[in-house]
């Protein structure tokens, strides 16, 4: 059983950056890599709350635009030495459609 | 299957090649490291503090047994390599023990220099050099009394004041009349004389050896003048010679030391070389900065990045005597060339000189009073030019004010609770702290562990300054040949040059060109691209939007609330009804929480939410006004007085300067933000002497001022020069904006920059050569062709105000997994 909700193109997000999508799980950072990937993370950075989705995005990470702090866009967490972690959300691209899902 | 790396001596500069190949993730090879010594390894530089009771052994040891096995690296501590076979691939050690090698690294350190004069071996004769020396000479202290140490250079003085403390009277025999004469000059010398003298030291100056004598041991030492002294222990500290007879034996090419070219290799480039043992561009080294700058390179090439180039070092010494303050650098004794200054206090016990050419230090002697050799030796590496300060050069870092210091504070005068990192906050003590704790040696290993400097970077210099006081002898690189960030070995310089030179005009083509170790960077070094492709070739570069900061990119400045701010461009701060009109209808109609004036002589609407921009741009682009740039790295405001067309004491028109200096320069991208004022008489009301390029009117003309800044650090702006007419105002102002963008690195102030190089050097560009300083003014006018679009109406249009929006769920529901 599985609840995907789609959210727009994949050329809706620009390469290397990130689009926000609102929804029932709040405010979600949609991200796309220079590899094409995509990942999804809640909007508030661990430190300060600030938004994810206006960062530096690089390889698979993304630099928080309030102090810097870099953010997994795998897992979340924060790069050593801070500590913390942002949640994260299953997303995929089907037919150049990117869909969430909010439950798994 | 993995390749097999062996390495030959467990010392500071071999395993420190070790640590850093694992530290760049590599895998690549099965580690087995041969030590003559029966220990794992420890830091060397530490035995003179073992000796003089002031720290145990096991406080000194770096990497223990365990540490071996836990990386999985094979340790052979106590077998001595006795034979290279090149021929298999082996190396073999004196109790039989072979190891086969792909790639073999030699660290074999150096030997103490033996004077080869009668009754050198006897027993009672030993060398400073491990903790087997230290243990003898510990163990003879215990049970006799007179010592000789041979050599009054750092070694010996640090064995010499060892050995009294342990009780013991001790003489020092040096053949020269100064001690310490790598180091120290005459007067130097002296007053170092007079204080070890003071702790019981006896001196022999200008004494040779000719014969150590003795039957079952050391009984005494015959001088050639006929001199005889008694004698229990001697100790031979008359240099160090690279231990390279285990390479020569093998055939590989040794001169003074193994030579090696700048990535390490010897003659045989499966095989390696790092340390004292090594001799690069004729150089051999004896100091461990130099050591560890050679086994980052080592590593690199190991881990097969092949990037890195070793390019020789500029070292500074301490002694490590207790209560003994002295700082050595660079050529301290100077030539006809070179000019001296001196600070002489015999009383207090003060000396201190340092050698200068064309204003740039090239070397330093410092005695009683080291604080400053720190900054003195930054100063140097730098090639910064002292004019501006060389009369208060020698009262130190202390008495320069608040000017005059490139954003840094004198560190050692800091107290432990000051903080140095403004964004992370953290203090001086934390950051000496961690550098003791866990034995910190480079700035990013710093600023990994404690944060500080690894946010905006102001701090640098100064977490610099407490890594080089701490550490002392650091192994830090100055500004010039520092890696821009650790994607890449180039420093600004270096990245700068080959984006010019290799005609480079894309941010993935220079990446790849420059060897950059990640896919896409990192947020610290794209901007930095982003900004020398486009002021580089700015026809031909495409900004790249993703590789700017927000600000940037949005046109608007992040708040931490996430709203934004809106600043209209006020030209030359000159406004009309109309327009405050239109600024007061668009902070009614978006319900702007807060209209403020800013220092700029601007209005800034401050709290406006992300979606609402666009159109808020376009009513303010309906009412004639454009962005201010306020969140950019770029031309922001051009501050002005009233001026001769109301003042009564105006000698020119300011404002109408003012407004044509913006018209002229706004839309410019510069390495940091660039801000002018135009004063209309000497009185400055405009306050332009803190500012980027200030204008200040005169009865002739104009004066014209760079390098001010009101931030962190006031610094005052220097006079560039005197023109008559407003044109030229603008044709100096456009070729100096160029000089700086072409010049300085991202994120470096005019202030900084204008320090590092020299005012001097600025003049020469722009105000001497004439041509040059058109050429430059077209550049920047061609420039200007490309970059004065106002980024708000370019983005005002339907389709990019959809990027201001969030993604909005088009479908709920379930989807089958396809």
């Amino acid at each position: 059983m599985n609840d995907w909700i789609t959210i727009g193109k994949l050329e809706d997000i620009p390469p290397q950056g990130a689009r926000v999508v609102q929804t029932a799980a709040g405010e979600i950072a949609v991200f796309r890599a220079r590899s094409d990937a995509v990942f999804a993370l809640a909007n508030r950075c661990p430190h300060k709350g600030g938004p994810l989705s206006e960062g530096i995005v690089f390889d698979h990470h993304v630099a928080c635009p309030l102090h810097n702090w870099k953010i997994s866009l795998e897992s979340g967490e924060a790069m050593a030495p801070d500590q913390g972690c942002a949640r994260r959300y299953a997303v995929r691209v089907e037919s150049g459609t990117v869909q969430l899902n909010l439950n798994i | 299957m993995k390749e097999k790396l062996v390495l030959i001596g467990n010392g500071m500069a071999g395993m420190r090649t070790i640590e850093e190949l694992l530290k760049l993730g590599s895998d690549l090879y099965d580690i087995t490291v041969f030590g003559a010594e029966p220990h794992g390894n420890y830091n060397r530089i530490m035995l003179s503090p073992v000796l003089s009771g002031e720290t145990q052994f096991d406080d000194i040891v770096l990497n223990k047994r365990e540490w071996y096995a836990e990386h999985g690296i094979t340790l052979h501590a106590g077998r001595k390599i006795g034979k290279i076979d090149r021929v298999r691939r082996q190396v073999v050690a004196e109790d039989g023990t072979t190891a086969p090698y792909d790639r073999l690294l030699i660290a074999t350190g150096s030997r103490p220099f033996i004077l080869p004069v009668p009754g050198h071996e006897l027993p009672g004769v030993v060398g400073f050099r491990d903790i087997a020396d230290v243990q003898t000479m510990l163990d003879t202290a215990g049970s006799h009394r007179h010592a000789v140490v041979i050599g009054g250079g750092l070694l010996g003085l640090e064995a010499a004041v060892g050995l009294a403390k342990r009780g013991m009277k001790v003489r020092v025999v040096h053949l020269s009349d100064t001690l310490m004469d790598r180091q120290l000059d005459a007067a130097a010398g002296a007053l170092l004389r007079q204080e070890l003298e003071g702790r019981g030291v006896e001196f022999l100056m200008g004494a040779k050896t000719k014969e150590i004598i003795g039957r079952q041991r050391v009984q005494g030492v015959l001088f050639e003048d006929g001199r005889e002294i008694s004698a229990d222990l001697v100790v031979m500290a008359a240099g160090i010679r690279p231990d390279m007879e285990l390479a020569r034996s093998a055939g590989i090419h040794c001169e003074r030391g193994i030579v090696v070219n700048d990535t390490m290799q010897t003659y045989d480039p499966r095989i390696y070389a790092v340390g004292e043992c090594v001799q690069h561009r004729g150089q051999t080294y004896g100091l461990v900065a130099p050591l560890f700058e050679q086994a980052k390179v080592c590593a690199n090439h190991l881990a097969k990045f092949g990037i890195g180039r070793y390019q020789g070092s500029v070292t500074s010494t301490k002694l490590k005597v207790s209560g003994v303050d002295v700082f050595s650098a660079g050529d301290f004794l100077g030539g006809p060339e070179s000019e001296q200054i001196v600070y002489r206090d015999p009383g207090a016990g003060i000396y201190k000189k340092v050698v200068l050419k064309d204003n740039r230090i090239q070397g330093a002697v410092l005695y009683g009073n080291t604080l400053d050799g720190a900054w003195y030796f930054q100063l140097m590496r730098d090639g910064a030019d002292v004019s501006a300060f060389r009369d208060q050069l020698l009262f130190g870092q202390a008495h320069l004010g608040d000017a005059g210091h490139g954003g840094n504070s004198p560190v050692a005068m800091m107290a432990d609770s000051a903080e140095v990192c403004g964004c992370n906050g953290i203090t001086k003590g934390a950051i000496v702290e961690a550098i003791r704790a866990k034995g910190l040696f480079t700035l990013d290993e710093v600023r990994a562990h404690t944060k500080a400097s690894a946010s905006c970077g102001g701090c640098t210099g100064l977490v610099e300054q407490i890594l080089a006081s701490v550490v002392g002898s650091d192994a830090s690189q100055g500004e010039r040949t520092r890696p821009m960030c650790p994607c890449t070995e180039h420093s600004h310089d270096e990245v700068r040059e080959a984006i010019r030179a290799r005609h480079l005009t894309s941010m993935e083509q220079t990446m790849h060109e420059l060897d950059w170790h990640t896919p896409d960077g990192c947020p610290s070094c794209r901007p930095a691209l982003n900004f020398y492709l486009l002021s580089t070739w700015p026809t031909e570069t495409k900004d790249d939007s993703a590789s700017r900061f927000v600000n940037e990119r949005l046109h608007a400045n992040i708040q931490k609330d996430r709203s934004y701010t809106v600043v209209p461009r006020i030209w030359g701060g000159v406004t009309t009804p109309a327009e405050l009109r239109a600024i007061a209808d668009a902070a009614e109609k978006y319900n702007v929480p807060m209209v403020k004036i800013t220092g700029g002589q601007r209005i800034d609407l401050v709290g406006v939410q992300k979606e609402q921009l666009p159109a808020m741009w376009a009513d303010l682009n309906a009412a004639g006004m454009v962005s201010g740039h306020a969140y950019g790295k770029a031309l922001r405001t051009v501050k002005t007085c009233i001026g001769s067309q109301f003042c009564r004491f105006g000698t020119q028109d300011s404002v109408q300067m003012g407004i044509d200096l913006e018209k002229f320069s706004w839309g410019s991208w510069t390495p940091h933000k660039f801000k002018m004022a135009v004063s209309g008489c000497p009185r400055n009301c405009a306050e332009a002497t803190i500012k980027d390029f200030g204008v200040v009117a005169v009865d002739s003309g104009w004066e014209l001022h760079v390098g001010g800044n009101g931030g962190v650090k006031v610094r005052v702006t220097d006079l560039l020069c005197r023109v008559n007419t407003s044109a030229e105002v603008l044709e100096y102002c456009g070729a100096f904006m160029q000089l700086y963008r072409e010049q300085a690195h991202y994120l470096e102030r005019t202030a900084p920059w204008i320090e590092r190089v020299g005012l001097d050097y600025v003049k020469k560009q722009m105000v001497d050569d004439d041509a040059n300083r058109t050429a430059l003014y077209q550049r920047f006018v061609e420039s200007q062709r490309i970059a004065q679009n106002d980024p708000w109406a370019e983005r005002t249009g339907e389709a990019r105000r959809a990027e201001f929006m969030p993604l909005t769920v088009t479908n709920v529901g379930r989807v089958s997994a396809a």
